[in-house]
């Protein structure tokens, strides 16, 4: 069976002459929950827009589900919650609208929502739990309730797999906390292959099977318990290969 | 008022693009592409002198200069080829000035263009009424069938294309309904001020809505009103109708605005 995200040897620059990445390589399982950190500026990003394949590597191979990423062909089945998510527009879209817009590949893109599709907006909706303040504007929540909100417009598509970007900036510690528990939850419960990039690991890393701390290559891959004390916090860290 | 056929005319131009400029200017705006009515606008008005100038229609050579400049600003800023601001200033300028110099060879570059520039709904005829009632319906119908669409990627467009959403052919499709609305409107608020009909009325409803959907349908709404009281006051104050339409949205906007400001203290 294909690995969900396999990079090999991938380097990239957005301009020649640069190398935000260089000879990464990268696998995930079908079903792993994988946290990536580093250094701000440390390619994390870019390595997320290659396994989105909205960036294609400038030496390597990026594969998703086997097939390479720049035209992967299943593309619904991807979960992505960007980083510093903000809500496009000035109109104060509810919970259940922004998480609809998760729903629009996979329920098709005409006419109005079918049953089922409003079924699962619902679902996801409950799931975050937000059920609440479904019909409240999302932008009227607090921080680590709006991150629920993306999250659950990336889960109402059914995503094999949900990458995640910075997605506890600008949330205080305790939401941080119940953030990493809701995606441990989703991860033992649905399945769902997670890609977690952070500048930190946090809370995060007593749930996930496997730490990768990138900083322009990849400096470690292993279990939590594997990690060098100096690099839980890997904005800090000057580590080498 | 209404016992005359030229206001009767008016009222039901008038009413056709008051809901469908701000229906279709509620994405743009949401996309943070206010002005891309404006950049259209004067894409218009080099279609308006072609039109002059070749003796056809300057209604439909206005129609096909708008969508090509409605795509055009879309390629070019989805492309990378320019930067949207920039994309808008090239198309925006390239056409007033491929428009002068068009008008200026028809040797009409007279007082007889300021019924495109600003508008003339009280010279509108039947068919006119007509062909703006058929095409704006085609406009609504299209948006009634995108909106889940259109709206999904206003919230969130990168979201959208990594999930597989074709973000091309939906942009295009926005560029393509700005462009019909600008060669719609042209005739009741003008090329210089359709902008501000596809803006105005859903900046004020931003300001009242409790969510998305209400933003859009109170956006139709207060368009609606605009056209139809500035077609009124301008009846009996004798002033301009495109220019009275205008001047009753931005009046919607800081009601809408004051209102908001009185609710929050």
């Amino acid at each position: 069976m294909p690995l969900a995200v396999e990079l090999e040897g991938v380097s990239f620059g957005y301009r020649a002459g640069q190398h935000v990445l260089e000879d990464v390589d990268l696998g995930i399982d079908e079903g792993e929950f994988v946290a990536v950190a580093g250094p701000n500026g440390g390619g994390k990003t870019t390595l997320v827009r290659i396994v989105l394949g909205l960036e294609r590597p400038t030496r390597g191979s990026a594969l998703l589900f086997g097939e390479p990423a720049h035209r992967f062909s299943r593309r619904r089945v991807l979960g992505y919650l960007a980083q510093r998510s903000a809500l496009g527009g000035d109109a104060p879209a509810t919970v259940r609208e922004v998480v609809s817009a998760g729903r629009l590949a996979a329920g098709g893109l005409l006419g109005p929502m079918r049953r089922r599709d409003r079924e699962l907006v619902a679902e996801a909706i409950e799931r975050v739990g937000l059920g609440d303040v479904a019909d409240v504007p999302l932008r009227t929540l607090s921080g680590g309730m709006q991150q629920r909100g993306f999250i659950a417009k990336a889960l109402a598509g059914q995503p094999a797999l949900l990458v995640l970007d910075e997605p506890t900036t600008g949330v205080d510690a305790e939401s941080q906390e119940s953030l990493a528990a809701l995606l441990d939850g989703l991860h033992t419960d649905l399945g769902v292959t997670i890609l977690y990039v952070s500048h930190e690991f946090g809370a995060v890393e007593r749930f996930v099977q496997r730490l990768v701390l990138v900083r322009r290559g990849v400096v470690f891959d292993g279990a939590p318990g594997d990690l060098p004390g100096l690099w839980h916090d890997p904005s800090h860290t000057h580590a080498r290969h | 008022m209404l016992d005359t056929e030229f206001m009767r005319l008016a009222f039901g131009a008038g009413a056709v693009v008051g809901v469908l400029a701000p229906a279709v200017g509620f994405f743009l705006v949401q996309r943070r592409q206010s002005l891309i009515g404006d950049g259209i606008g004067h894409v218009a008005f080099a279609g308006v002198a072609a039109g002059i100038l070749l003796d056809v229609s300057p209604v439909l050579t206005a129609l096909v200069a708008a969508v090509v400049g409605g795509v055009a600003i879309e390629l070019l800023r989805s492309r990378g080829v320019a930067a949207g601001d920039q994309a808008l200033a090239l198309v925006f300028y390239t056409g007033i000035a491929l428009g002068v110099v068009l008008v200026s060879a028809a040797g009409a570059l007279d007082v007889g263009l300021f019924q495109y520039l600003f508008g003339s709904i009280l010279t509108i005829t039947r068919t006119d009424v007509a062909v703006i009632a058929t095409l704006g319906a085609l406009g609504l119908g299209a948006i009634a069938l995108l909106y889940r669409t259109l709206a999904g990627v206003a919230i969130d467009e990168e979201g959208a294309q990594v999930a597989g959403v074709p973000i091309g052919a939906v942009n295009v499709a926005i560029g393509a309904l700005a462009a019909v609305t600008v060669a719609l409107s042209m005739r009741v608020v003008g090329i210089l001020l359709v902008a501000a009909l596809m803006v105005l009325p859903v900046s004020a409803a931003t300001r009242l809505a409790w969510s998305m959907r209400s933003t859009f349908m109170l956006s139709m709404a207060i368009g609606l009103g605009s056209a139809l009281v500035g077609l009124t006051v301008s009846y009996y104050a004798d002033a301009p109708p495109g220019g009275t339409i205008v001047l009753v949205a931005a009046g919607a906007f800081g009601l809408a605005a004051l209102g908001r400001a009185l609710a929050g203290r």
